[in-house]
């Protein structure tokens, strides 16, 4: 039993934190392949001041003048219905830095740039379009693609072509995106000498947005397997203070009979570091299932949430592997540590002394207490100066390990409360006991705490988020049918066609145009002037007539996150750059933008068009009868040969959206499952611990006349009402948890703050749920009791005492 | 990469064909030269050299270099060197077809060798945008910022004067050239023969550049004056499939003559020499590669290879008999493409300056 609860609180713990660790990994290697894609954004670029593509005669005279610079050219292709990144690059001058393309300079070269040229594809996207290397796809508008190669280091969803190849393909032949950066072999002429105003020098970005962003993500998975671990570790450690106070005669005799403490301590570790072997592997095979089941989740998240594209695919690494052992075994060891001590300084004729023991737990109690208080005040510190995602999480970390600590004291106080209203002797006993059983017991009921906070804390705004982004959706997504048309021309054919139809009650237009502000890019959205969109759309805060200033293009609703970011409300200003010259544009509403993690402006779209001509207008919401829907899209379908892809109801892209989401979050809930598991078998252990250690205090009431059954209620009765009393403690602090995510945490990663609501059915749930376990959990060792042999009790009171 | 890819001389050889074609380089002489030249143009006896169009590109031909070495000295008497070519290699053959689309890869290397420091960089650039190219008049021939470019003082038949410059992260350097007589015509009026099987190149010289300007090495800029040389080649297969590399070298004789020496080795063991006598006032004569006796001293270990920094030469019909010492024994261009090449001095019979290029080690 106690081999089983060891093994069990050492897979566990080493499974989730190493699980965990593989995802991260999977997702951070994938982070770096995006990052690396042909520059990204780590290698300093030239852009045009105007986020307009340049000539590539620039390129040109800034090599002649020694600028270390390679051209590329970037836009959107559509390949059998999906839209692709497309990215026309040239290898020759590629900076070695930039890496990534080591094939096409290791001989592939002339296949890459002369005629027909090649498609780089990462193996994911070959899988996606349904093609075997080699084949020649033609774009939307019908353009054939080079024949396709696969490239294992790139990033799906992202096609590589030369950058020739690419001009033709997107229609700007000679035209430039912008320009990487590499190490200059001279001494360049400075820019402004070469290129005048036109172009602007962006440094690479240590940290990005993206990285940020899933930083964040990883930062909470991480904090998840600690807690998982640390949870295991509590268990590990009631396990061997199980095997210790089983042992404790036999240890004793040992002593007696001449082994030196040095020598058991040795065997003693020798036994440990060998179970924590067995069961560190066995908890690596266990956390690589358990990142397997996740990554497809972590990855749909990922890519839901901010669009990093991650493989499904899990590879580990050596190091992995040795750090998951490592950690096992270190874990053990600490686990063990005061059981060790105690092992080590045993007096070899002791006996148990309940009531020092007692004594000493007060001042440990009210050391505890204070340092408990100690890391409220840093909570309160982070809370108050705090400003980052770190303080956010830092803050989230306080407070649950000062609620931690504090646990045993609060629950001491309520004992002693109890204890003086207790009148007769069995009552008194029973809360005195209660009391004497806390330091025992109080490890675990700190693992109980932790997660059913995490899980109140957790579910609260996985809840919160679900419905509010119902809401939001349902605002956003008004019309009844979407369509995306791959260039302006067959937007136009669409248009003129669906005027025709008298089922489409209205057409609204939408366009999407990008530019920059304080260097970061931000989306200009544009939105018809419709009665729906007045009703529906989702704004946070707005001045009075906001729909009508937004008519002229003088005023422009801001989205949540670029509005924190940028620190502006309704009524400041914002200057955009436009192709014409700056846009000033009054803020006239706030709105809602969540999982967007690019700043944005919604504004008339009339007047997005007039300030960015060139923006395609290919977006078109239909509004039409409901029954009308299917029939309409087939004929779209069947007229223009719109695929899934171009072509969606709102019912759809709704349901799709929503999958989206709660995929995201499905991998936070299965970790949450797993965190209530582990506290629940943290409990059991303790409990089994505790009960035979306590049998000595059992026996003299037996002895005394109380009967088997009686004290086996009694037993559980105290059990079960400290568990209760922690969880009841546990949901405020939750609750208190859920606030930090939704208020704090949620608009230090991603830049919208979730309207905060308690669902109290959902927290009964929970603590019907924690009582459950923990009855469970209680269960097995009173029943032990109950049918323990009257002998047994004897033997105890007569050897004990 | 460099290991396997044994580069060669003024082979872009090395260079280029190394990028694009390195995977058959191994079965076709070094780094691709032994190639066919299916659709490139041929090389045949008598062309007749016409300038300025001929110091122009010809990108019907496979490959084509501009290179140029001097030996020079700074004000306080120290010998140095430098190196300055520009390779082109079509990928493929005629006709030429424009922009990005356009077969021409170029590729800049430069160097500056002293008696304790060599120091080199290597660029890359594609044809038909103009990052690289090479016109024939006004002269200029460049490679991003690298450039050697006359103006309209330049005389087409002496190639001079023309401007140099190139710079490396720890190095630059500019120089002009001036030279008073034409350009020499190498081989048989200008047809270079490679082997006994026909493979042969376009060659002719300017071996009188008279060079003066400064180098600079890690910001300090010093004076120098000297001597240059500048071989232009073209071809399309210059050299048989069984040639794996060459020994060349470019002597500045104090008498004012000048002599190219070369020797191209065969996997067979044996060689391939030839060499061309130039006098002072510019007539040449052809060595025999009977009468040339090219004998590398031990070779010692420079960048994991053996190389022979050290030569005995003779030519008996010349009465020619030097001893060649390395300005630097570690002139190793380890640029993708990787070869020795570093100015040298002889004594003997005759004393002078030259470069010595080795490549295929």
């Amino acid at each position: 039993m106690q081999l089983a609860t060891l093994l069990i609180g050492l897979i566990s713990a080493t499974a989730l934190w190493s699980g965990v660790q593989a995802i991260n990994q999977q997702a951070r290697n994938a982070y770096d392949r995006a990052a690396a894609t042909f520059g990204g954004t780590r290698t300093a670029v030239l852009v045009d001041r105007n986020g307009a593509t340049f000539s590539q005669s620039i390129f040109v005279n800034l090599r002649r003048a020694g600028w270390p610079v390679s051209p590329v050219l970037e836009g959107r292709v559509q390949v059998g219905g999906r839209s692709f990144r497309l990215l026309g690059v040239e290898p020759v001058t590629l900076p070695p830095q930039v890496g990534n393309a080591p094939s096409i300079v290791r001989g592939a070269l002339q296949s890459f740039i002369t005629p027909p040229g090649e498609t780089l594809v990462a193996r994911e996207t070959l899988s996606d379009l349904h093609l075997a290397e080699g084949t020649s796809p033609l774009t939307s508008n019908g353009t054939p693609l080079p024949p396709l190669r696969v490239q294992p280091e790139l990033v799906p969803d992202v096609l590589v072509v030369d950058i020739g190849i690419a001009q033709h393909i997107l229609n700007k032949a000679g035209e430039l995106s912008h320009l990487l950066v590499g190490k200059a072999q001279g001494k360049p002429a400075p820019l402004e000498s070469v290129v005048g105003d036109k172009l602007r020098l962006v440094q690479p970005n240590a940290e990005t947005e993206l990285d940020r962003l899933t930083d964040s993500f990883h930062l909470n998975l991480t904090a998840f397997g600690l807690l998982s671990f640390f949870v295991g570790l509590f268990i590990v450690n009631s396990a061997i203070g199980l095997a210790f106070e089983q042992r404790l005669p036999m240890l004793r005799t040992l002593r007696a009979c001449g082994a030196s403490a040095r020598l058991l301590n040795t065997v003693l570790v020798i036994e440990l570091v060998t179970l924590a072997l067995v069961a560190g592997v066995a908890g690596l095979v266990c956390g690589y299932f358990i990142a397997a089941s996740l990554l497809p989740d972590v990855a749909a998240s990922l890519r839901g949430l901010y669009g990093a594209q991650i493989p499904g695919q899990l590879v580990l690494r050596a190091e992995w592997w040795f750090a998951g052992i490592a950690i096992s075994v270190l874990g053990a060891l600490a686990a063990a540590a005061t059981s060790l001590v105690k092992a080590l300084r045993l007096p070899v004729l002791a006996a148990a002394q309940a009531y020092a023991w007692h004594e000493a737990q007060q001042r440990w109690l009210i050391f505890q207490g204070a340092v408990a208080l100690a890391v409220f005040g840093v909570a309160l510190a982070l809370l108050v100066y705090g400003n980052s995602l770190i303080a956010g999480f830092g803050l989230l970390a306080t407070l649950m390990l000062g609620a931690a600590l504090i646990l045993p004291a609060i629950l001491e106080i309520i004992l002693k409360l109890g204890q003086r209203t207790a009148r007769r002797p069995l009552a008194a006993w029973f809360w005195a006991d209660s009391r004497q059983q806390l330091s025992g017991l109080s490890l675990a009921l700190m693992a109980l705490l932790l997660a059913l906070a995490v899980n109140v804390g957790v579910s609260t705004m996985v809840e919160t988020f679900s419905r509010t982004f119902v809401t939001w959706l349902n605002g956003r997504l008004s019309a009844d049918v979407y369509i995306s048309a791959s260039d302006n021309a067959q937007a136009i054919a669409i248009r003129n066609w669906l005027r025709q139809r008298p089922e489409v009650l209205a057409i609204l237009a939408g366009a999407r145009a990008e530019t920059h502000v304080a260097n970061q890019p931000i989306e200009l959205l544009g939105l018809p002037d419709h009665p729906l969109y007045r009703e529906r759309w989702p704004l946070l805060q707005s001045a009075p007539d906001a729909w009508k200033r937004l008519l002229p293009g003088e005023a422009a609703f801001i989205s949540e996150q670029l509005s924190r970011r940028l620190n502006l409300g309704v009524g400041d200003r914002i200057a955009i750059p436009a192709p014409g010259g700056d846009w000033t544009l009054d803020i006239a509403g706030i709105y809602a933008d969540y999982g967007n993690p690019k700043g944005q402006l919604a504004v008339n779209i009339a007047a997005l068009i007039r300030r960015f001509p060139d923006t395609p207008q290919t977006r078109l919401g239909l509004i039409v009868a409901p029954d009308q829907v299917p029939p309409l899209i087939a004929a779209l379908r069947q007229q223009f040969g719109l695929d899934d892809r171009s072509v969606a109801d709102q019912a759809r892209v709704k349901a799709e959206s929503l999958r989206i989401f709660n995929r995201t979050f499905a991998v936070t809930a299965a970790l949450n499952t797993f965190t209530l598991a582990v506290a629940g078998i943290a409990l059991l252990t303790s409990l089994l611990t505790l009960a035979n250690s306590r049998l000595p205090q059992l026996a003299p009431l037996w002895a005394i006349g109380v009967t088997r059954p009686r004290l086996a209620a009694i037993e559980l009765l105290k059990t079960v009402s400290v568990a209760l009393l922690t969880a009841l403690l546990a949901l405020p602090l939750g609750l208190l948890v859920a606030w930090c995510l939704v208020a704090i945490v949620n608009v230090k990663a991603f830049g919208w703050r979730l309207p905060f609501h308690v669902f109290p059915l959902q927290l009964f749930e929970l603590l019907v749920v924690a009582m459950a376990a923990s009855l469970v959990a209680a269960l097995l060792p009173v029943v032990r009791l109950a049918r323990m042999q009257p002998a047994n009790l004897v033997r105890i009171f007569a050897n004990e005492r | 990469m460099s290991g396997e890819l044994k580069l060669s001389r003024r082979a872009f050889a090395g260079g280029l064909a190394g990028v694009v074609l390195s995977r058959r380089a191994s079965a076709q002489g070094f780094a691709g030269l032994g190639e066919t030249e299916t659709g490139f143009a041929p090389v045949v006896p008598g062309k007749a050299f016409s300038f300025p169009a001929d110091h122009g590109a010809h990108p019907d031909f496979r490959i084509e270099w501009w290179y140029l070495t001097a030996n020079l000295v700074d004000t306080k008497g120290n010998a140095c060197g430098l190196q300055w070519t520009l390779f082109r290699q079509a990928m493929q053959p005629s006709p030429q077809r424009e922009g990005w689309a356009n077969q021409q890869v170029w590729m800049g290397h430069a160097a500056v060798t002293r008696a304790h420091t060599h120091r080199f960089a290597e660029v890359f650039a594609r044809g038909g945008v103009g990052q690289a190219g090479v016109e024939a008049k006004p002269f200029a021939a460049w490679i991003d910022a690298w450039v050697m470019k006359g103006s309209e003082q330049t005389r087409d038949a002496a190639l001079a004067p023309v401007e140099l410059k190139a710079a490396g992260p720890d190095f630059s350097y500019a120089l002009t050239l001036e030279a008073d007589r034409p350009v020499v015509l190498q081989g048989e009026a200008g047809f270079s023969r490679k082997s006994e099987r026909g493979q042969a190149s376009y060659y002719y010289s300017q071996p009188f550049f008279r060079a003066r300007g400064s180098l600079t090495l890690d910001d300090k800029p010093v004076e120098v004056t000297g001597k240059a040389w500048m071989d232009r080649e073209w071809s399309s297969q210059p050299l048989a499939s069984d040639q794996t590399g060459w020994d060349w070298f470019a002597l500045h004789l104090s008498s004012g003559d000048k002599l190219m020496l070369y020797r191209l080795r065969q996997s067979d063991g044996h060689d391939y020499p030839f060499g061309n006598w130039i006098f002072e006032d510019g007539r040449t004569r052809q060595i025999s590669g009977a009468d040339i006796q090219l004998k590398p001293k031990t070779p010692i270990e420079i960048a994991g290879r053996k190389l022979p920094v050290e030569w005995q030469i003779a030519i008996p019909s010349f009465g020619l008999s030097i001893a060649c010492k390395p300005l630097n024994a570690h002139a190793w261009n380890g640029t993708g493409f990787s070869y020795w090449e570093g100015p040298i001095s002889f004594d003997g019979s005759h004393t002078g300056v030259g470069y010595l290029e080795m490549t295929g080690y």
